[in-house]
């Protein structure tokens, strides 16, 4: 049977057919998909969110050395946080079949980095394949799987934003049973004791070398012919590229791309008059080709480090390589137009929370999820952004710096928190750091799609579960002041964010509300503007809610004054409560819309 | 249809049901006999931000990205969107292009203005412009979010798919109690298109 799948949902697909017992992840775009699928479709799989990557990756070597078939899922700086168990597990191999797929984001799309994660694979010594297309996605997955059992290794699947986004047409096939296999006490195996770790490092190298040979007779590592003078190495999602572009040139297509099969490569490399490396990224093929002495071969100087590639820019190198005619290009000249940054949507409660630190003018350290756009114009209330948790370090040592008179906040969403806070948060008290941390609370993993975590009382698999509270969980690591306000109740968000950055010693406050989007849609009757009393003072814009534009109609001054769309507003009063004269009031049922 | 690629480039603002419309096309080429590929981003753009779904259907796609400047089709879902993307449009292509105006929050500060008339500015640069009324459509039909399936009636005009394909995509991808109303839609889109090619 054929199906339109994404590669996301093509991988999920692969576990199911490869006898996947166990997966686990926590969301990350463009990764999030994956365990959703299992979730949502097979569930003969055991599948969670786990409160970050690290534990993602401990609960599924713990599957794998208890004999079951294991998949985890994340982005690319996911895996920097799961880095730790992934350079040892590396060292004890597996006992059940263990892949670990790393979505990586070229372009950041939805990142803060586009660090290109086959070094990490390098780096951990293990196995890198690279999937084009969905149905690549899906049968890497099984192959990696079988391969992580035969050389007693994790194995990664490099996954990149278009190949997991995109849809392409997929072979499903029948699962296989992979029976369920059990724990084989073996110390020198499974601890890593130093002695014990030595011995297991010559392994890794020893494993390394076979798979080296495997590489080199791998169907995934394949050579199109048509006999042209250029020959092109590529692989992942430029592979695509290349064979739009130029459909009949030799291409050596890489599929295992760590370890790369060197020899045939040089066989490659020495049958064709020149040769180009097309991949996305880092030169990641071309520094170990060239490294091992095919010095001719170029690639980085023509098709470039950042970003994403395209057919366009795939076809712009070849020309500047000397190959093909300069592509053609747009037909029409492009307007120039004011950008359209995402924005926080109308209702959300993140603009009630910003707008009173706005208010304060503090200075806040931010952190990864929907309220990092509280940085953008008019709100521009958010003044750092590193890494999940990284807010609460960053406000505490920047407090020790410079003090805390100015007043020193951190903000982090629920998840965020659950993720990678706690630890930040214990440093604030053991350490006597004088900052407020805010904690977002939407209820809900809000950027990635509306998942599930730790705190909202439901398991990936629908199960109800002990949700965490955070007022206790903030007072049991040792915070005094711990208080709840809601963030679209804009006086009191003000009044309480203004006490406890005068308190002394660390404080918390959780700001409690749901998410105007997910896991519902929440609509009450719209707000709008009764345009005799509005003065076009602009307030209400400086919410920077989408709601909102400027009317037809000026005030005195010759500034537009406001009005509502009643498709978009979602009545959270926000507006009405900062407007001074008092001109957004509750839609009359006369006009209202459904 | 023939053995060229088509190519379809959706935009619109995140939150407009893009991704609902390119399901459906690429759907409704893969249950036509097609190789079909599509391409988008999801997470932060999502946001109220520009969002982009590229299909592109024939006997065989490799890259699920358009090349740039040869879309055949493009739909979009706002008025000023149609205008960000016409560098996108191949140059006999068609665009088709909801009357809607999403004004972002960033056009309130004075840095950056919403063009008057992007529909205007559209037509300046190439003749083959249909503008549709897609927001007043579905408002009457009873649900704004209809928007999608009335612009796609007007794009399947130009695609060699069978009617019943397109009845069986939508039944196939859309919630139940939600079909009756898209069929609807979808057939005054293409009454429509019918109307805007003959005049």
């Amino acid at each position: 049977m054929k199906k339109l799948l994404s590669g996301n949902e093509a991988a999920a697909r692969g576990a199911y057919e490869a006898g996947v017992k166990l997966a686990a992840a926590y969301p990350g775009t463009p990764s999030t998909e994956i365990l959703e699928n299992i979730a949502e479709h097979y569930p003969s799989i055991y599948a969670e969110w786990s409160p970050n990557e690290k534990v993602a990756f401990e609960v599924g070597i713990g599957g794998s050395m208890g004999g079951g078939r294991t998949l985890v899922a994340m982005k690319h700086v996911g895996v920097n946080v799961a880095a730790d168990p992934l350079m040892t597990f590396a060292y004890t191999g597996v006992n059940a079949g263990f892949v670990l797929i790393s979505a990586d984001d070229p372009a950041m799309h939805s990142s803060q980095n586009e660090q290109d994660n086959r070094y990490l694979a390098k780096f951990a010594q293990i196995p890198c394949l690279e999937p084009s297309d969905s149905q690549e996605s899906k049968d890497m997955v099984k192959l990696a799987l079988d391969m992580s059992e035969q050389f007693d290794t994790p194995v990664m699947l490099r996954m990149t934003t278009r190949v997991s986004h995109s849809k392409g047409i997929v072979d499903l096939c029948e699962p296989t049973e992979a029976p369920r296999g059990k724990f084989d006490r073996d110390v020198h195996k499974y601890v890593m004791l130093p002695a014990h770790a030595r011995v297991r490092h010559g392994k890794v190298l020893e494993r390394m070398a076979k798979l080296a040979e495997y590489a080199e007779t791998s169907p995934l590592n394949r050579v199109e012919t048509f006999g042209t003078k250029l020959g092109i190495i590529t692989g992942g999602i430029s592979y695509q590229y290349v064979k739009e572009i130029i459909p009949e040139v030799d291409v050596f297509k890489i599929g295992v791309s760590f370890p790369l099969p060197l020899k045939k490569i040089r066989q490659f490399v020495e049958t064709h008059e020149r040769v180009l490396v097309v991949e996305e990224l880092e030169p990641f093929y071309e520094e170990i080709i060239r490294a091992a002495g095919m010095t001719t071969v170029e690639g980085k100087i023509y098709f470039g480090r950042e970003g994403e590639l395209s057919p366009y820019r795939v076809a712009m190198a070849l020309h500047q390589a000397g190959y093909l005619e300069k592509p053609v290009g747009a037909g029409y000249i492009p307007a120039e137009l004011f950008p359209r940054p995402p924005v926080l949507c109308p209702g959300c409660p993140h603009r009630g929370l910003f707008a009173a630190l706005k208010k304060l003018r503090l200075t806040v350290t931010g952190d990864i999820g929907c309220y990092t756009l509280g940085t953008l114009e008019p709100l521009e209330s958010l003044h750092t952004c590193i890494c999940m948790g990284a807010s609460i370090g960053n406000a505490i040592g920047m407090e020790k710096v410079n003090g805390s008179d100015q007043g020193i906040v951190a903000v982090l969403g629920d998840s965020t928190f659950l993720h990678s806070g706690l630890t930040g948060l214990l440093d604030a008290v053991y350490n006597k750091s004088n900052i407020t941390v805010i904690i977002a609370d939407n209820r809900v993993t809000a950027m990635t799609g509306g998942q599930q975590h730790p705190a909202t009382g439901f398991t990936l698999m629908g199960e109800k579960t002990k949700a965490v509270d955070f007022v206790e969980l903030a007072k049991a690591l040792g915070v005094e002041s711990v208080r709840t306000v809601d963030p679209l109740d804009y006086e009191a968000s003000v009044a309480a964010i203004d006490e406890e950055v005068n308190r002394p010693g660390p404080s918390v406050i959780v700001t409690t509300r749901p998410c105007a989007l997910m896991p519902q849609r929440i609509m009450s009757t719209p707000y709008e503007v009764i345009l005799d009393e509005c003065t076009g003072c602009s307030l209400c814009f400086r919410l920077g809610c989408p709601a909102i534009y400027p009317s037809k109609e000026l005030n005195k001054r010759g500034k537009p004054k406001a009005e509502i769309d009643p498709t978009l507003c979602t009545g959270c009063t926000l507006c009405a409560q900062v407007c001074k004269p008092e001109a957004i009031v509750l839609t009359q049922p006369a006009g209202k819309i459904k | 249809m023939d053995s060229r690629i088509k190519n379809i480039l959706i935009v619109g603002v995140g939150g407009q049901g893009v991704l609902l419309a390119s399901e459906l096309l690429s759907e409704a080429a893969i249950m036509s006999g097609l190789d079909a590929k599509k391409s988008e981003v999801h997470g932060m753009s999502q946001r109220g931000g520009v969002v982009t779904s590229h299909v592109r259907m024939g006997k065989k796609v490799y890259s699920p990205i358009i090349p740039y400047g040869q879309a055949d089709i493009v739909l979009s879902f706002e008025q000023a969107e149609g205008l960000r993307a016409i560098d996108w449009l191949a140059p006999q292509g068609r665009m088709i292009v909801s009357k809607t105006r999403l004004v972002p929050p960033i056009a309130n500060f004075g840095k950056f203005g919403y063009p008057d008339d992007p529909i205007g500015e559209l037509k300046k640069r190439t003749p083959n412009v249909i503008a549709v009324d897609a927001d007043r459509m579905a408002l009457e039909l009873g649900n704004i979010r209809l928007v999608n399936t009335i612009l796609l009636g007007v794009a399947s005009s130009f695609l060699d798919f069978k009617r019943e394909t397109w009845e069986e995509a939508i039944r196939t991808l859309v919630k139940a109690n939600f079909v009756d109303v898209n069929l609807k839609a979808f057939a005054q889109g293409q009454t429509l298109a019918a109307g805007a090619v003959t005049a």
